[in-house]
């Protein structure tokens, strides 16, 4: 009952989030268990209701034995208060299992909640001038300062200031972020961070207990619970075999006495609830509520137990190459020369392009080209940097002397060039394709309409990667790899890391055409994404996870959200998921199953005429019954620790999954309560309860 | 022994042949492929679409249920009054005035859920015309209507349009049920089923006295009434009397006939579905099922009643078998362990093995004519038998049988669809909550009509129900009233004073309409309803993450579903009924 069992054990070392204290969880689960026989909270679960109402009838028949009429045996008295021991407690093991899955949840909220204590903002108004207003009182557009030391008052978009801010509260990193307005990942912020340097204008983008840090709160707490769609499906099951059992029971009244073997009210109770599925309908909200937990464990918001759900469905993964399948940062590898131009030219050439780029390829390629003895021969602060653009596929610099550099996709310099008046040559094709079939990124450099030739950007996949694409196929999802590169290079990449299908040269409009192509094949669809641009289509998909580092449209478009931006968190999502449903599908069975043992205990005991089928040899009718129903008890707080931590999954096909499980948990809910039911009775029979 | 092993066994293979070539053919007519009779079923078919202004384009789950539920409740009213005026009607060559108003509103509903169950003795109760125009009516219409809700089910589970109901309930009587009635009446006739208008004949017996001996159309009523899952006779003693069930020869046929198209229809599934493994696991799994339930029926009828045993003892302590089988050659003379095998009740020209044989039949089929008194079955026989009618899916009533399978099947996917890890889907689509609720109400609807009128039943035994065997026995009469009712089947363990004029005929008629109308309406609105979701839903492509339907692994966790949700519910029942029975006929 310790931690939950991480689905992959690499990632256990990277979670930070629980800060929150779980030292208290069973002695508070103990109370809200008591507090949970409340009739209007019992009425929400049908089956432990049926159960506690069961309770209440044996109670009444403990005070006056003879309420029903009489009946045979000796000892009813305290044959009755027995069963009402046994049925109370069977009540509070369902609240208790309920109690710590909410427990586990509450305690982490009331970590996040500490960091969003009240504090005063100061807001800009239309004429410039501040005003301290309490945070609670900010709305969507309102426009904040906040300075270093402050506490961020609401999540928002930054429109001025360069900052560095502290958002361990929320993802657990402690090393600083550098929040700046106008990039799309830099620029947003999150209610409860703190900012630790300078100061920053910011545009609030959410109503107040709308933020970020209250629909986790909520999330997590479990306040906003409603109960996914297979869980429904599963609790309109469980009500039915329960209405059924009731029907089976309650006529049993009459058969019995017409073939002159009165039955008293208390074994037919007795009977109804071993024969009701109070093991799965004990546990059901606990296994959901632990489902979410075990995502939030991981760092992961998710926005609804849906989502969590359907990614047990999903089919295709698509999967951005760079960050997910590849590790983020591609390096300068090599230059190659073309049409006449030394090592040398080139190399100047790249640390012209490069000297504005901040981003980790354009750094190793300042190195690389500084290796090679290229220096800077212009004065900078007269040049212009031109940024990389999603449309243009370039950066560079505009030189003192008029002249551009530029690198960038080789397609699209070749258009730069080609519009500048010069001529292509087919070196470039072949140093092109050198490089694509290497799997590594060509950028074209050019300066005006002269191409100097190639930087070899190197791809490094990430290692392991190609090992869960195998485990992912086995349990049937696709994988899909989109990437800007070309063909080559990508086909080259997808087959290092195992992935099925690849979409090269992809735009984001691509993305939401790929997702939309596999939904109309009737295929669920789950993608990771963080700009803006994403977006569309991590709506589109049915699981969207949003990098916490993205942007707010990304995040607010996504379904989930990784905390620590972990794009292949998606794969570990996929089994959360998996994992949520094997637990509900196998307790039912395993429930279910156990009916066959507990009929084979209570029917001999209750009628004396088919007496012979007591083929468990319990030492009397009485303690036949009790021990059926401590058994029905003591299974649900057994099973808590693995309705809590789930069934272990293991990427298997449908086929191997299932004869595994109905093995552990059909066969074996049909064997066990035998020999269980048989302990329990030599232990009565031992102590002299009869 | 061996003859009656030899019986059935022979009747199984014969089951075993029929099946693929009946269910091929089935699934052609109702794909609308070109089959051989289409020359003479094409005009017929199309003047009947003409005269009744059928359109005959494809139906929603409403507008099939709809057409059901309205054909269904015109035909009620035509017959029901064909009933009552029976006394002004021709084809009456004994004169017999209406029956009592309870009996013929019982007799309508339970022919026209093609249930078939009988509070009348049919030669003393209806005329010739009210045998031929009525009853034989609804047993083509409720026969063909059960067929169509089968093959609207499984179209609609496969993903394909549900069709519609007129030209489904047209095709099968046009090209199934009539051609096989036609082929079947007649070499009923060639080995000696009557068939003839005239009135009973009246012979002197070797005594001197005169005897009315009663006859009539039988022939063409008996066929229909095996092929069509009907079963109520043409004598009050059903397919015992030997004008309708003459010799060993009509009874494999008439045996045969039950079985043939609930068998076949799962066969059929797999050729509309394009899964005919998963066809034929199916047929496999049932197929056994039955053939265990026909072991046990036989090994009861065969050790035979040991209080019968130890009386027969007494009386002829020395004889050894073989003088035995001279002073008593229909005994078969199984004198080993100086065991009688089970003869009450039965006719001797059957025997214990066909008459055990066609007991588990009949209940299995939902047809419900009877070769025997199941009333004096052992009680592994009287168990086998509720058992079968508790399930309904033992082959199950015509259509309506295969389609509860599947919603067997269903709630197997529900569960070992999460136990995978996915959110369950057959044949490509997705079980969900409205899936579940619909399956649920098929699930539900059975012990409700079986159970709680029981409960009521023997809550006032003096008064209501007028048990001849008080006790346990007695117990399994009531609850096989209601569970013969329910499920359609039709057959009785009789001993319940339910026939006009005894004083409980009434609460009988009545109490049994429950059943009958909820037990038959209630699933296939669901089913359909069920069917009409399923088709409707956007297909999901089918990877290594998909749970398998067509394996020998899924189809024993379904076997294993149907045994927990289906016979536990009524396990108490038989505990108390032929259970507690056997101990007590054991001791």
């Amino acid at each position: 009952m310790t931690s939950p069992r991480q689905p992959r054990g690499a990632r256990a070392t990277r979670r930070h989030t629980p800060k929150a204290d779980t030292s208290g969880i069973y002695q508070r689960a103990v109370r809200e268990a008591f507090i949970k026989l409340d009739p209007r909270l019992a009425l929400k679960n049908p089956v432990m209701f049926l159960v506690w109402v069961g309770t209440l009838v044996a109670a009444l028949s403990t005070i006056e034995p003879n309420l029903f009429g009489t009946t045979p045996g000796n000892n009813q008295q305290l044959f009755n208060a027995l069963v009402t021991f046994i049925l109370f407690f069977t009540v509070l093991f369902a609240n208790f299992a309920e109690a710590v899955a909410e427990g586990r949840g509450k305690a982490q909220a009331d970590a996040l909640r500490s960091t969003k204590s009240e504090t005063t903002a100061r807001k800009v108004l239309a004429d410039g001038s501040i005003e301290e207003v309490p945070s609670t009182s900010l709305h969507r557009d309102d426009q904040i300062k906040v300075i270093a030391g402050d506490i961020i008052p609401a999540d928002g978009e930054v429109i001025g200031g360069t900052a560095s801010v502290d958002e361990s509260a929320i993802t657990g990193e402690s090393a600083p972020v550098l929040k700046e307005p106008g990039s799309d990942i830099a620029s947003s912020v999150t209610g409860g961070t703190r900012i630790i340097s300078d100061e920053l204008l910011i545009r609030v983008s959410a109503d107040p207990g709308k933020g970020f840090l209250d629909r986790m709160i909520a999330l997590v707490e479990g306040a906003e619970r409603s109960k996914t769609p297979n869980e429904i499906a599963l609790t309109v099951l469980l009500a039915v075999l329960t209405q059924v059992f009731l029907i089976v029971v309650v006529t049993l009244l009459a058969l019995a006495n017409y073939v002159g073997n009165p039955v008293s009210v208390v074994t037919l109770i007795a009977l109804l609830v071993a024969l009701i599925p109070t093991t799965i309908g004990g546990l059901l909200s606990a296994i959901g509520i632990a489902g979410m937990d075990r995502v939030a464990q991981f760092n992961v918001v998710a926005t609804s137990g849906r989502a969590v759900e359907a990614c047990g469905d999903v089919n295709t993964l698509v999967l951005d190459k760079t960050g997910t399948i590849t590790l983020g940062n591609r390096l300068a590898e090599e230059f190659i020369p073309i049409n006449g131009h030394s090592m040398t030219d080139i190399a100047s050439v790249a640390l012209a392009s490069s000297i504005f780029d901040d981003t980790p390829e354009g750094k190793s390629i300042v190195r690389l080209a500084e290796n090679l003895g290229a220096k800077v021969d212009f004065e900078r602060s007269q040049s212009e940097g031109i940024e990389f653009s999603a449309r243009t596929r370039m950066s560079g610099t505009n030189l003192p002397g008029g002249s551009e550099v530029r690198k960038g996709a080789v397609d699209a310099v070749k258009g730069f060039v080609r519009s500048r008046g010069g001529e292509l040559s087919s070196e470039l094709d072949a140093a092109y394709e050198r490089i694509s079939r290497l799997g590594g990124t060509p950028l074209a450099v050019c300066r005006d309409r002269d191409i100097y030739g190639i930087i070899y950007l190197k791809d490094i996949i990430k290692p392991g990667i190609r090992d869960r694409f195998d485990q992912l196929r086995r349990m049937g999802v696709r994988t899909v790899m989109l990437t800007g590169d070309n063909r080559i290079t990508a086909e080259v990449i997808a087959q290092e890391a195992g992935v099925d299908d690849f979409i090269a040269e992809a735009t984001p409009e691509d993305k939401i055409a790929v997702i939309q192509a596999e939904q109309a094949k009737g295929k669920l669809v789950a993608m990771t994404g963080d700009g803006t641009n994403d977006a569309p289509a991590l709506a589109q998909a049915n699981v969207g996870l949003a990098m916490n580092s993205g942007t707010q449209a990304a995040k607010e478009a996504a379904n989930m959200v990784d905390l620590d931006s972990d794009p292949t968190k998606l794969i570990d999502l996929v089994t959360i998921g998996k994992q949520l449903l094997i637990t509900r599908g196998a307790l039912t069975t395993f429930s279910l199953a156990n009916d066959i043992a507990k009929y084979f205990a209570i029917i001999p005991a209750m009628f004396t005429s088919v007496g012979s089928l007591n083929i468990m040899g319990l030492a009397s009718a009485q303690s036949a019954v009790l021990s059926a129903l401590i058994y029905n008890a003591l299974i649900i707080p057994a099973l808590i620790p693995l309705a809590l931590t789930g069934v272990k999954f293991r990427p298997l096909t449908a086929n191997q999954l299932l004869s595994r499980n109905i093995f552990i948990y059909g066969l074996g809910g049909v064997v066990a309560p035998f020999i269980a039911i048989k302990f329990i009775d030599v232990i009565i029979a031992g102590v002299g309860l009869k | 022994m061996f003859q009656g092993i030899f019986q059935i066994i022979l009747t199984l293979i014969l089951l075993v042949a029929i099946v693929p070539r009946l269910g091929k053919y089935m699934a052609q007519v109702f794909l609308g492929e070109t089959t051989f009779l289409d020359r003479i079923a094409h005009p017929i078919e199309r003047m009947i679409y003409t005269l009744g202004e059928i359109r005959t384009d494809d139906m929603t789950g409403w507008q099939y249920i709809r057409a059901i539920l309205y054909s269904n409740l015109v035909m009620g009213v035509f017959v029901f009054l064909l009933l009552m005026l029976q006394g002004v009607l021709p084809l009456n060559p004994t004169g017999l005035a209406a029956p009592s108003f309870d009996t013929a509103l019982h007799t309508t509903i339970s022919f026209l859920t093609n249930t078939d169950q009988q509070h009348y003795s049919g030669e003393n109760t209806f005329s010739y015309a009210s045998q031929i125009l009525a009853l034989g009516f609804l047993m083509f219409t409720s026969a063909a209507t059960g067929l169509a809700v089968g093959i609207a089910f499984i179209r609609g589970l496969s993903g394909k349009p549900l069709g519609n109901f007129y030209v489904d309930l047209t095709k099968a009587i046009t090209r199934i049920l009539l051609p096989l009635s036609i082929v079947g009446a007649i070499v009923l006739i060639i080995f000696g089923v009557p068939e003839t208008l005239l009135g009973p004949e009246v012979v002197t017996t070797i005594s001197g006295n005169s005897q009315a001996i009663a006859r009539g159309p039988v022939a063409h009523f008996e066929i229909i009434k095996q092929l069509g899952e009907n079963g109520g006779g043409f004598f009050g003693t059903n397919s015992a009397h030997p004008f309708e069930n003459p010799n060993p020869a009509t009874n494999l046929i008439e045996t045969l006939a039950m079985l043939a198209i609930p068998a076949s229809l799962i066969y059929t599934y797999g050729e509309i579905a394009g899964n005919k493994k998963q066809g034929w696991l199916l047929f496999w799994m049932v197929f056994i099922i039955f053939a265990v339930l026909i072991a046990i029926a036989t090994v009861g009828e065969y050790q035979g009643n040991p209080l019968v045993n130890q009386l027969l003892d007494k009386q002829f302590p020395n004889l050894e078998g073989k003088l035995l089988d001279k002073q008593f050659p229909n005994l078969e003379g199984k004198l080993l362990d100086k065991h009688f095998p089970n003869l009450e009740g039965k006719e001797t020209r059957f025997g214990w093995a066909q008459t055990a044989l066609w007991a588990i039949s009949t209940t299995a089929t939902m047809c419900g004519a009877v070769n025997g008194m199941h009333d004096s079955l052992m009680p592994p026989a009287g168990a086998a038998t509720l058992f079968n009618m508790f399930l309904q899916i033992i082959w199950g009533g015509q259509g309506t049988g295969t389609a509860y399978l599947f919603i067997y099947l269903i709630l197997s996917v529900f569960l070992t669809g999460l136990m995978v890890g996915r959110t369950p889907e057959f044949l490509g689509r997705k079980i969900e909550k409205r899936e579940i609720v619909l399956a649920s109400v098929v699930l539900l609807v059975h012990p409700i009509v079986v159970l709680i009128p029981s409960a009521i039943a023997l809550a006032f035994p003096d008064t209501l129900a007028g048990i001849s065997n008080p006790g346990f026995h007695g117990l399994s009469q009531v609850v096989y009233e209601y569970a013969s009712a329910s499920a359609n089947n039709g057959s009785g363990l009789e001993g319940l004073a339910d026939s006009q004029p005894a004083a409980t005929a009434l609460w009988w008629n009545f109490s049994t309409l429950v059943p009958l109308l909820v037990g038959r309406y209630v699933p296939i609105i669901a089913l359909l309803l069920l069917a009409d979701s399923m088709t409707n839903k956007q297909p999901v492509p089918e990877n290594a993450g998909t749970l398998r339907t067509d394996t020998i692994l899924f189809t024993n966790v379904t076997a294993g579903v149907i045994l927990i949700l289906g016979a536990l519910t009524f396990f108490p029942v038989i505990a108390l009924g032929p259970i507690a029975e056997a101990f007590q006929i054991g001791k």
